[in-house]
């Protein structure tokens, strides 16, 4: 793992974690939204706020499509362990939501579990390239056999 | 009844965006090492060899079906319960996919990690 790869993955978590809490702020400013009126949904993304958010998302879906090219899934996903922290500090004391003990508990947790996943490997080797590799690593005339 | 919703919003997220998540990564597997492409052949090359591949589009659709499941959710719950719920939700279901779907080696700490993190989901929802 190089640092730029280090880098793409906090832009992972701190890109989606703003994003999130313009989109969750601009929401709350619409209100809650009736399933007769679908259109509404679809309107919400012009208001500068959420338009905002979106672009963040955008940032984020950016790092994570670089960082899913050259690790595991269940590797990637990990990251986002630092938004729970970063995202419940936000709806916390940014959108004054109420967060209970249990709900910090639970972030906590959760931030526990995810840790253990970066212990190990960022790819699993697929056997098409282990193939490839013991391929590579046998004799010339054994490469050559068909 | 607004409880209800906000769950049924998760549920949709979760599994929205574990199909999303699941065909993105193969996509970009399939397409390589960004930087190194980019390195190599420029940034237009790389846009347009993921841009062109159909896992790629098909899971920008689940994932745009899961961003409008958050707004709904979003409009009915706090941010701290929806986001958390779902994603962590996701991780779980996504660690089974990966395995069985991706080919992944998800191992007795990405299982235990999975444990840890549904337990954390239950915490949230108290």
């Amino acid at each position: 793992m190089t640092f730029r790869k280090y880098l793409v993955l906090a832009g992972v978590a701190v890109f989606a974690v703003t994003g999130d809490s313009l989109v969750s702020r601009g929401m709350k400013q619409v209100g809650g939204i009736s399933l007769h009126h679908l259109s509404d949904i679809i309107l919400v993304v012009f208001r500068p706020e959420i338009a905002l958010g979106v672009l963040f998302l955008l940032a984020f879906f950016a790092c994570y499509m670089a960082a899913l090219s050259w690790a595991d899934l269940t590797y990637v996903l990990p990251t986002t362990s630092v938004s729970f922290i970063l995202l419940t500090l936000v709806a916390r004391f940014v959108l004054h939501e109420n967060v209970s003990l249990a709900r910090w508990l639970g972030v906590l947790m959760i931030s526990i579990g995810v840790g253990f996943v970066t212990q190990g490997p960022a790819l699993t080797p697929q056997p098409r390239r282990r193939e490839s590799h013991e391929r590579l690593a046998a004799p010339v005339s054994a490469r050559m056999e068909p | 009844m607004k409880h209800l919703y906000a769950w049924g919003a998760v549920a949709c997220i979760v599994l929205t965006s574990t199909a999303g998540d699941v065909l993105l990564s193969r996509a970009m597997k399939q397409v390589g090492d960004v930087a190194e492409l980019r390195r190599r052949s420029g940034l237009a090359h790389v846009l347009g060899r993921v841009l062109r591949n159909p896992n790629f589009v098909l899971g920008i659709l689940a994932m745009a079906i899961a961003f409008y499941s958050m707004l709904f959710g979003l409009s009915w719950a706090d941010v701290s319960l929806v986001i958390p719920a779902a994603t962590s939700l996701t991780f779980v279901t996504n660690a089974a996919a990966a395995k069985i779907f991706l080919h992944e080696h998800v191992d007795h700490r990405r299982w235990l990690a999975a444990l840890f993190v549904a337990c954390g989901v239950i915490l949230l929802a108290l």
